[in-house]
């Protein structure tokens, strides 16, 4: 039964890398194709890797990488959101609106993430204890939030903001302040997941609820846990998105729930729960961005950045499938 | 006569561990031949290589005397072979007559499908089963286990099977169904069919069968007929071997009651259980599938927590409501079904065996994974795990290895009740070793043990008492010297007694 198994005689370093390199393939393979990528493009053209460019793929898309943080936790224990796009769109419009009101900046900080905390936390109750189906539930809160949206605003864009409000806009040592956000949210994120209780019992839940249950975790707790803290990503992507331009369209960000999802199974994410990583969701959500602006570099036409993105998703879940099959 | 099917020295390894051993075994027209055996005596894989799901590493088979070779499921039944399984294969969207008819439906001139045909060829066949009452345009997914299995029946009829092969038939079933489908079952002979009949039911077989073969550990025991047999020859043929050689059973000391249950009912399925456990005490409950074991242990673990009754911990009364209240008062259980319920197989072994005590070693929410790795290196070491290490994941291991990780994480709670449901079931004979070896250092350290077994040696030979359970009732309690197989095996069916006479009718 051992034999096959039983690598010949490996030196440890080598079996760690192979150990590791078998862990954490996605991203490596996101990652190198984000570096061949790179490569390229700036072979075709040098303006690539000008500063307002690296700024527009990195600091502009940084939104999506944190957003996707939480939808990779929501994937991870074996649920989905496909409603998080109309959430952040509903969430900036808070922001916003409290902000040419003249409230404390702070307050128009923080409100959006306490409100996605309260939204997603109903969102998780339903899901754990009604036991809807997150995808229902989720495509429910979707119309629900973006007919809301519309009705509210009728449409309307927000102008005028305050510049003090502008926290996407502020930088450090000439690094917009939305990517020290993306990076220090992904790293702390991925020691929580690897480190923390709560981390380690989402990947029981996702990768076997009954046993998760069996062991004595308290599931549905640790799912509605689990949607709190997607909406507080969700409020810090409403955030960073909301200021990073001088108006807000009160509208959803077309397709950004696709976008997110995209990126946490791209980087890796099982779409049946139970494994994954925010590292690899982050390196995809720059990956798709990378993309976007390639194709303009390179003029292909910017609708191919949907074919793209589809592609990639059947790509790696191919690669997700074929993996698992060896691992079995 | 000559047989419908005939094996000689049918052989089958998976990997070392070898499953049967030179069966012959054959099946005339007409008859019933009941297949008996403990769990792993290797009835299914018989099956399945009849089947044609598996292929036989040695030796042939012969259907109507030409030596056959089945490549898959499909070839055996163009031979006119049909399995009616467990699990039963059937779409439940579609109606009866597109059950009893797919993959092989009647098709007009103008090649569409004949839907006259079909439906009056399904009312045909079900009728020749005396199953007037079933509905050929119902949608099975509304019909009951029985009635499918009638579909089931039906629709190998309908591929023209000479021999229909039924594993554990009515082990799903409740008394009125189950005598039901014997009168198809004996339809079914009447028209010359060969049936092969595997169940654990006593009275069926000795209803049913003509001829009755028992296998054990993979080998050919005995084919007799059933007028030279009884109960006790079967059990015996079965059992075989003397217990007390196989299972080291230590005797320890009996400490103080740990759990007690009094008149601890759930629902319907589980009904006035009292017991007591107590430390350093092996306690196994026998009963066949379905006689509310496996129910009383999840309620014990608070998954389906207790409707009535009352649960004492040293003597207080506690609420069970959930498996984290269970593991909050010391108990562990180690679950019948270790892929459903028991591991995390994408995760390692490390992370599987400190999955229970996670917030035992979180301080400031921070596992301790010094600690962890820590547990996991003893765990491996403790229940001789065989694994590369700590960081491998469990959906790698084997069968036998799998089941150690889950004993290990409920160890890790440091429990004082210890409940194993089929706590060896599909795993090699050297692993089953390990495990009862293990079992009985751990009553020897003062854990009360309930084990759960459907393997009777299994049961006499590891517990202190017998319990047996009927019907989601315990119906009687043995001592370790009065539990004979065949006493416990009687009580087990003793509903059979005069159920016989009333099958036989």
């Amino acid at each position: 039964m051992t034999s096959p198994l039983a690598t010949p005689r490996l030196t440890a370093p080598v079996r760690r890398l192979a150990t590791t390199l078998e862990a954490n393939g996605q991203e490596l393979v996101v990652f190198a194709v984000i570096v061949v990528l790179f490569a390229v493009v700036a072979m075709i053209n040098p303006r690539f890797l000008s500063d307002t460019n690296l700024t527009t793929i990195f600091s502009g898309n940084a939104y999506v990488a944190v957003a996707a943080i939480g939808m990779t936790l929501v994937i991870i224990s074996g649920n989905i959101d496909v409603s998080v796009g109309s959430l952040i769109g509903v969430l900036a419009t808070i922001s916003g609106t409290l902000a040419v009101n003249g409230y404390p900046i702070i307050i128009c900080w923080l409100a959006p993430l306490v409100v996605g905390i309260a939204i997603n936390a109903f969102v998780g109750v339903l899901v754990a204890y009604v036991r809807i189906p997150s995808i229902v539930v989720t495509l429910g809160m979707l119309s629900v939030l973006k007919g809301g949206l519309i009705s509210a605003t009728a449409g309307a864009w927000i102008n005028d903001l305050p510049p003090d409000f502008m926290l996407a806009q502020f930088r450090l040592f000439g690094i917009p302040s939305p990517i020290y956000f993306m990076v220090a949210l992904t790293i702390l994120a991925a020691l929580w997941m690897r480190h923390s209780g709560f981390g380690r019992t989402i990947y029981a839940i996702g990768g076997n609820p009954d046993a998760a249950r069996v062991a004595g975790i308290r599931i549905e707790r640790s799912i509605v846990g689990v949607f709190m803290i997607h909406g507080f990503f969700a409020g810090i992507a409403a955030v960073l998105f909301a200021t990073q331009l001088q108006v807000i369209q009160s509208t959803v960000p077309p397709n950004l729930e696709l976008t997110v999802i995209t990126a946490s199974v791209v980087g890796g994410v099982s779409i049946l729960g139970g494994t994954g990583t925010v590292i690899g969701s982050t390196l995809a959500a720059i990956l798709f961005a990378a993309i976007g602006s390639a194709l303009i570099f390179t003029n292909v036409s910017a609708y191919w950045l949907r074919a793209v993105q589809g592609l990639l998703i059947l790509a790696t879940v191919l690669a997700d499938m074929a993996r698992r099959r060896r691992l079995r | 006569m000559m047989p419908v099917v005939e094996v000689s020295n049918i052989s089958k390894s998976f990997g070392n561990l070898r499953v049967l051993k030179d069966i012959s075994f054959d099946v005339r027209p007409g008859e019933v031949h009941a297949l008996l055996g403990e769990n792993g005596a290797g009835k299914s894989t018989l099956i399945k290589i009849i089947s044609g799901v598996l292929q036989p590493d040695g030796g042939e088979i012969k259907v109507e005397g030409d030596v056959v070779r089945f490549a898959s499921p499909r070839d055996a039944r163009h031979t006119g072979i049909a399995t009616v399984y467990q699990e039963l294969l059937l779409f439940p969207e579609l109606t009866v007559a597109e059950n009893v008819y797919l993959g092989h439906a009647p098709r007009t001139k103008w090649r569409t499908l004949d839907w006259q045909a079909m439906r009056a060829g399904a009312r045909a066949l079900l009728d020749s089963l005396d199953s007037h009452d079933l509905d050929v345009d119902t949608k099975v997914g509304l019909l009951s286990v029985a009635n499918r299995q009638r579909v089931e029946i039906a629709k190998a009829l309908s591929q023209d099977a000479r021999l229909v092969i039924m594993d554990e038939p009515t082990a799903a079933l409740a008394d009125a169904d189950a005598k039901r489908l014997l009168s198809v079952v004996r339809r079914l002979r009447e028209r010359g069919v060969g049936i092969v009949y595997v169940s654990h039911r006593m009275p069926e077989i000795f209803a049913l069968a003509d001829r009755v073969t028992v296998l054990r550990d993979g080998a050919f025991i005995g084919t007799k007929p059933i007028g030279e047999v009884t109960e006790a020859s079967l059990v015996s043929m079965m059992v075989g071997r003397s217990i007390d050689q196989l299972f080291p059973k230590v005797a320890t000391a009996v400490g103080e009651t740990i759990l007690e249950m009094k008149n601890v009912s759930y629902r319907n399925v589980v009904n006035n259980i009292s017991l007591k456990l107590r430390a350093g005490e092996i306690v196994g409950i026998a009963g066949l599938i379905g006689s509310g074991r496996t129910e009383t242990a999840l309620t014990i673990f608070g998954i389906t927590p207790a409707t009535g009754g009352e649960i004492l911990i040293d003597g207080k009364p506690v609420t069970i409501d959930s498996p984290a209240t269970a593991r909050s008062h010391g108990i562990a259980y180690v679950p019948e079904d270790r892929g459903l319920q028991g591991l995390i197989k994408p995760q390692t072994i490390r992370e599987n065996v400190s999955l229970a005590i996670l917030d035992r070693l979180a301080k400031l929410l921070v596992v301790d994974r010094r600690r962890e790795g820590a547990l996991a290196r003893e765990s491996i070491a403790r229940f001789g795990i065989r694994a590369r290490g700590a960081e491998q994941l469990v959906r790698q291991l084997s069968g036998g290895n799998q089941q150690k990780v889950v004993l290990a994480k409920w160890i890790a709670t440091e429990p004082r009740v210890l409940i194993m449901d089929e706590p060896t079931r599909g795993i090699d004979v050297g692993a089953k070793a390990e495990i009862h070896a293990l079992m009985s250092k751990l009553a020897g350290q003062g854990l009360a043990v309930l084990m759960i077994s459907s393997e009777l040696p299994e049961v006499l030979g590891m517990s202190d008492r017998v319990l047996v359970m009927r019907g989601g009732a315990i119906v009687a309690e043995f001592d370790r010297a009065e539990a004979t197989p065949d006493a416990v095996g009687a009580a087990m069916t003793a509903a059979g007694k005069h159920a016989v006479a009333e099958l036989a009718s």
